[in-house]
């Protein structure tokens, strides 16, 4: 068969679940040959999901990889990925097996439902980010709550019950309104066909009502201010893994789903609504920055740092430039991996001592010196240092967000003064300092297991950081013909106005 | 190839020793790390005569970094004059600090990591001198920031040390804020980060004005202030200077190093290397000399009341960058690097000779528990005289002297030429001049002189540093005392002319430097002279003819004395305005704004939903999981289902 006809994006999205199904089929006890399953269907999904990385033609802006199948009579099961939505595929496909590795030992109760949570939901998320049918989107995007809900409330901490109720009804809340806007845009265009709505043109006022029910359910999911408490509790009570992909997957769908329908599809209404958007990604970044300083929960603390840091994300996005909106698309995959860097060593520490308090911990570095140099690294991306990924998307759409309002700008940019000072207050607490605490006396340096998943993340913290040119060769052109679209819309509706 | 190799050997000592420390052993990494740094210094000498004296420039593209739309930016090697000064005052200063940390921290056992922070940061510095734009400057910029994070924190044990570290980035983050916005506004005016097409561009911006937190005001004025405030982060200035008398805490080959001959000075290399466009700014200017004059006056006047030996030479260090700033502010930014290059060597010798004191007093590092230790270590005591002379440039007017005399009095003379109103820059750095005397002589006194203040087990132990550490002072002092008498002609006299190029902007510093040789009044030649020769001759008088009078003045002019020992206390204001309100809020946000506030709100819509669904759900199993599980079940159906009818595999 040639492999270029393949219909490669079912394979990658449909492989996992095939890996959950032959865990299901396995004997209960079978613990180590579930986590064994799990960990080869992650892999070779990733390994098929490279096909597209390496054979994603990087001069044309529209959808690759297209493939379209009769589902219901109006809707079409169609996928395809552009230059946005294809990073999002790989970062999903790349993490899963080190989540897999990261649950190794630390989950041991019904392991097998365990797995094959994950393996859906890694199903449900390659979902979103490929599905081309407004209706497909959106049942993977609502699907995906439900694995990441069970994740947490039953594999959660003690307050689970509370955090999984947060978390499901900021979000239901969200995807009710969503649903109306599916079914208004579907009588309004006559079709769902995702690439087909973007080249509609809405009423201006319909633009505002749907921009807004889209909205409701991105902002939950971003999370942006002020609809972001669900995010610490959820961290909080999430084991390590499902922590990971909640920040790392999960909240990128809120990102995306900008991109995709909000700017593309409603244009007038995001232009008119960018300033909306900016003051919410200044309190963001500001109000959850200092939020985090005040944490006393490792986990909480990154979780409210991740708040701050999708504000640049939705800062960039509506500057509406190639620089702010490849610098916000930059912004989440790094922070994809630095966010999945710090839960992870989160999570090394929680394994040992069972808890996240920061008061736990401290000297650290005299034990765990490569946990601290590891540690270390992700710190500095989070703090957004040159050099790692995580300068990179920050500064684009700072860069970006002077041209448009230097209010924005100078108010964002202090953003690097607040995520340096709860960044390493934060390290200084937890690694540094003499090591007296009686409990942490015989705590175990990290293990091989351990250092192997925390590499390649280090690894592309820093290769992104020195040489992001492979991520921009990906998403230029597509973020080009996404900048010049909504121009040429802004323009047209200003010269009809009389 | 040969600039390539000068910027990356130390960058790979520093990785090979960082990666494989632990199993190369001590010896290896320190012979690794030196060993490429000492030949990345020889070429940088190299190139310092070919570039200096041949004028070969380069500017070599290495690889693409961030592209974006119109935004270009490359890892690139930009090598002018300017690069190469900073080339060797790097590289000799960073080698001969590595040699000397061989002695210095032989007891230590975390030596790989601490030479490979050390080449890390050379590698740092190197990337910032040598950058053709904003961002790479800023990526070498933020990373000689890192290192002297790691570095002041290198004891991590110490809790004093941790505040200092996180201290130092968080003020010099504070700086780049700034920084920052400058490069955000440079590229929103001129649509690119690279120096080459911002100097071509800048003269025609000039005059114009553009829209900036609301008012209208000049594109490059505003600019270059905000650039300019990162410098202020960078180099300590007066307000952000905070930071580099706690760095202190780090080892002292640290201090030397980064917080005197190099990494300080990363902000007086920005302004010189920007100086195109800071030349089109005369108010940005201004403010440079105005905050360059006030520095070094300011920064003096706690340095003679500290008791902290290497406090005071940090302060000594604030109030030189001063005057490389009020040099640059009033358009001689050659002379600021000239005072930078001599001031890397004399300063970098101070402090090397203020460990070699620690090293051999066991980590004291109280002037008041020294004294009469000259006798017991006459090398360092020799160099400490050659650093303090360069310091408080001795010599004599028409004659000759040491480094400080050539550099710091040429600025001072040439802000006189200047004319700044009231004349006040040259009045603060004349008084500045006077206090770096005092400062100096009254540290050599207490520490070298009079009788010993120790235990007299302490002062038995009181012994020469080793070779590793004594030749590198040998060194550096006959940079202090000749560096000046050698380069005077060719930095700033009539040779500069042909050794700049095109590298630092010439028009005013000539006009000032001809002023400086017909027009000037003779009195304001001596007038240099004099404020040395005064406060040289106060501490003798203080802490050897009369040792009463310290304290007799002390009491006297207890008010003044208490606000300067307290270094005018801004640390405390500080504490008051920015620490405590910053956490307070913090706390306050998160426990009114997002617990009581949000989360009220969602909690309360919560419980109504909770008391509606219980009782639906009791129908079922009554666990809300088990109820999702079978919609779980349900959509993984339904979509295999409709897959596998529209046409499968």
């Amino acid at each position: 068969m040639d492999i270029s006809s393949a219909p490669i994006l079912s394979i990658i999205m449909f492989l996992p679940l095939v890996g959950a199904l032959i865990i299901a089929c396995l004997n209960a006890e079978a613990k180590a040959n579930a986590r064994w399953v799990a960990l080869w269907t992650t892999t070779v999904t990733f390994l098929v999901s490279l096909i597209i990385w390496f054979k994603f033609d990087t001069t044309t802006g529209g959808f690759q990889f297209v493939e379209t199948r009769n589902w219901l009579d109006v809707f079409k099961f169609k996928l395809g990925v552009d230059g946005i939505s294809m990073l999002f595929v790989i970062l999903t496909t790349f993490l899963m097996p080190l989540t897999v590795l990261s649950s190794w030992v630390c989950i041991q109760t019904r392991v097998k439902e365990y797995l094959i949570a994950f393996l859906v939901l890694e199903t449900l998320m390659i979902g979103v980010f490929c599905a081309l049918d407004l209706v497909l989107f959106y049942v993977f995007f609502e699907g995906g709550l439900i694995p990441m809900f069970l994740i947490i409330g039953v594999w959660g901490g003690a307050n689970r019950v509370y955090a999984t109720f947060k978390f499901f009804l900021y979000t239901l809340l969200g995807s009710v309104l969503m649903l109306l806007a599916v079914l208004a845009m579907y009588w309004h265009a006559g079709t769902t066909d995702i690439p087909t709505l973007m080249t509609t043109e809405f009423p201006v006022e319909m633009q505002w009502y749907l921009w807004f029910a889209f909205f409701a359910s991105f902002a939950v999911k971003l999370p942006m201010w002020p609809v972001h408490t669900w995010l610490p509790d959820a961290h909080v009570e999430a084991p390590t893994a499902g922590s990971v992909i909640l920040a790392a997957i999960l909240l990128k769908m809120g990102g995306y789903g900008f991109l995709r329908f909000s700017v593309p599809m409603f244009p007038i209404a995001s232009a008119e609504l960018a300033p909306f958007m900016f003051v919410l990604s200044i309190v963001a970044i500001i109000y959850t920055s200092l939020v985090a300083l005040a944490q006393t929960d490792m986990k909480k603390l990154i979780a409210y740092s991740s708040v701050a840091h999708m504000g640049f994300v939705t800062m960039g996005i509506f500057t509406f430039s190639q620089q702010g909106v490849e610098g916000a698309i930059f912004q989440m995959v790094s922070h994809g991996i630095i966010s999945s860097g710090l839960f992870l060593g989160v999570g090394v520490l929680y394994d040992r001592m069972h808890t996240h308090e920061i008061d736990v911990f401290g000297g650290l570095v005299n034990r765990m010196p490569v946990y601290a140099a590891f540690f270390m690294v992700f710190t500095m991306a989070n703090i957004g240092l040159p050099g790692t990924s995580g300068f990179i998307g920050e500064f684009l759409t700072l860069l970006a967000s002077f041209k448009v309002n230097t209010w924005v700008a100078f108010l964002a940019t202090s953003g690097v003064i607040w995520s340096a000072v709860y960044a390493l207050w934060l390290y200084r607490r937890v690694i540094f300092g003499q090591l007296v605490k009686p409990a942490l006396k015989n705590i175990q340096p990290m293990s091989y297991r351990e250092i192997g998943i925390m590499v390649p993340l280090i690894v592309l913290t820093i290769l992104l950081g020195v040489y992001p040119a492979p991520v921009f060769d990906v998403t230029a052109v597509a973020v080009k013909k996404l900048v010049a679209a909504h121009e040429a819309a802004v323009a047209t509706s200003a010269a009809a106005l009389p | 190839m040969i600039y390539s190799a000068i910027v990356f050997l130390p960058g790979l000592g520093a990785l090979i020793v960082g990666l494989f420390g632990r199993l190369l052993g001590v010896r290896a990494s320190e012979l690794i790390t030196t060993g490429l740094l000492i030949v990345s210094c020889i070429l940088s000498w190299i190139v310092f005569w070919r570039v200096g004296f041949q004028h070969e420039t380069a500017n070599e593209v290495i690889a693409r970094w961030i592209t974006s739309g119109e935004l270009d930016i490359s890892w690139s090697i930009r090598v002018d004059t300017l690069t190469s000064v900073m080339f060797i005052v790097v590289t000799t200063v960073s080698s001969l600090v590595h040699v000397y940390s061989m002695g210095y921290m032989s007891e230590d056992p975390s030596r790989p990591r601490f030479f490979s922070y050390l080449s890390g940061f050379t590698f740092a510095m190197l990337m910032l001198v040598t950058s053709d734009n904003l961002v790479q400057l800023f990526f070498g910029w933020e990373g000689v920031g890192l290192f002297s994070y790691l570095l002041i924190g290198f004891w991590y044990q110490k809790p004093e040390a941790n505040a200092a570290a996180i201290k130092a980035f968080v003020v010099n983050r504070v700086g780049d804020f700034g920084f920052a916005l400058g490069i955000f506004g440079v590229f929103a005016v001129f649509r690119t980060v690279d120096f080459n097409q911002i100097f071509d561009a800048a003269p025609g911006v000039a005059g114009q004005t553009f829209q900036f937190l609301g008012y209208e005001v000049d594109i490059l004025t505003t600019l270059c202030l905000l650039l300019f405030m990162g410098a202020m982060g960078k180099s300590a200035q007066f307000l952000l200077h905070t930071w580099l008398p706690d760095a202190m805490e780090g080892p002292t080959p640290v201090s030397a190093l980064i917080h005197a001959a190099t990494m300080v000075t990363a902000g007086v290399f920005m302004v010189a290397r920007l100086s195109p466009v800071f030349e089109l700014a005369p108010t940005a200017l201004a403010f440079v000399t105005l905050v360059g004059s006030f520095t070094a006056f300011f920064a003096a006047t706690i340095a003679v009341v500290q008791n902290d030996i290497k406090r005071v030479i940090a302060y000594s260090t604030c109030s030189q960058l001063g005057y490389m700033f009020a040099a640059c502010g009033i358009g001689a930014f050659s002379m600021g690097i000239f005072h930078l290059t001599c001031h890397a060597f004399f300063k970098g010798l101070l402090f090397l000779c203020a460990g070699s004191v620690k090293h051999a007093m066991h980590e004291e590092q109280d002037m008041r528990k020294m004294g009469g230790l000259a006798p017991k270590m006459r090398i360092t005591w020799l160099m400490m005289i050659a650093g303090g002379l360069a310091l408080s440039g001795f010599g004599i007017p028409h004659i000759g002297g040491f480094a400080g005399f050539y550099s710091k009095d040429a600025i001072i003379e040439a802000s006189y030429a200047a004319g700044t109103p009231n004349q006040y820059a040259f009045w603060f750095l004349l008084i500045g001049a006077f206090l770096t005397a005092l400062y100096t002589w009254r540290l050599i006194l207490m520490t070298f002189h009079g009788t010993p203040r120790m235990s007299k087990e302490a002062y038995e132990h009181v012994h020469e540093s080793p070779p590793t550490m004594a030749v590198p002072l040998l060194i550096l002092g006959l940079g202090a005392a000749f560096a000046g008498a050698l380069g005077t002609y060719t930095f700033i006299g009539d040779g500069a002319k042909a050794f700049w190029g095109d590298a630092v902007v010439q028009t005013t510093e000539r006009e000032l430097y001809h002023a400086m040789h017909h027009d000037l009044p003779e009195w304001v030649h001596w007038s240099t002279f004099t404020a040395m020769a005064l406060g040289t001759f106060i501490p003798f008088l203080y802490y050897k003819l009369v040792p009463s009078l310290p304290a007799i003045t002390a009491r006297v002019f207890y008010p003044i004395y208490m606000f300067l020992l307290n270094k005018w206390y801004i640390d405390e204001l500080y504490d008051f305005i920015f620490v405590r309100p910053v956490f307070w809020i913090a706390n306050m946000l998160w426990r009114i704004g997002d617990i009581v506030i949000i989360n009220g709100l969602i909690d309360g819509t919560a419980a109504g939903v909770y008391k509606i669904t219980t009782r639906t759900v009791r129908l079922q199993t009554g666990y809300i999981y088990h109820y999702a599980f079978a919609m779980l079940i349900g959509l993984a159906l339904i979509v295999t289902w409709f897959m596998f009818r529209g046409g499968a595999f």
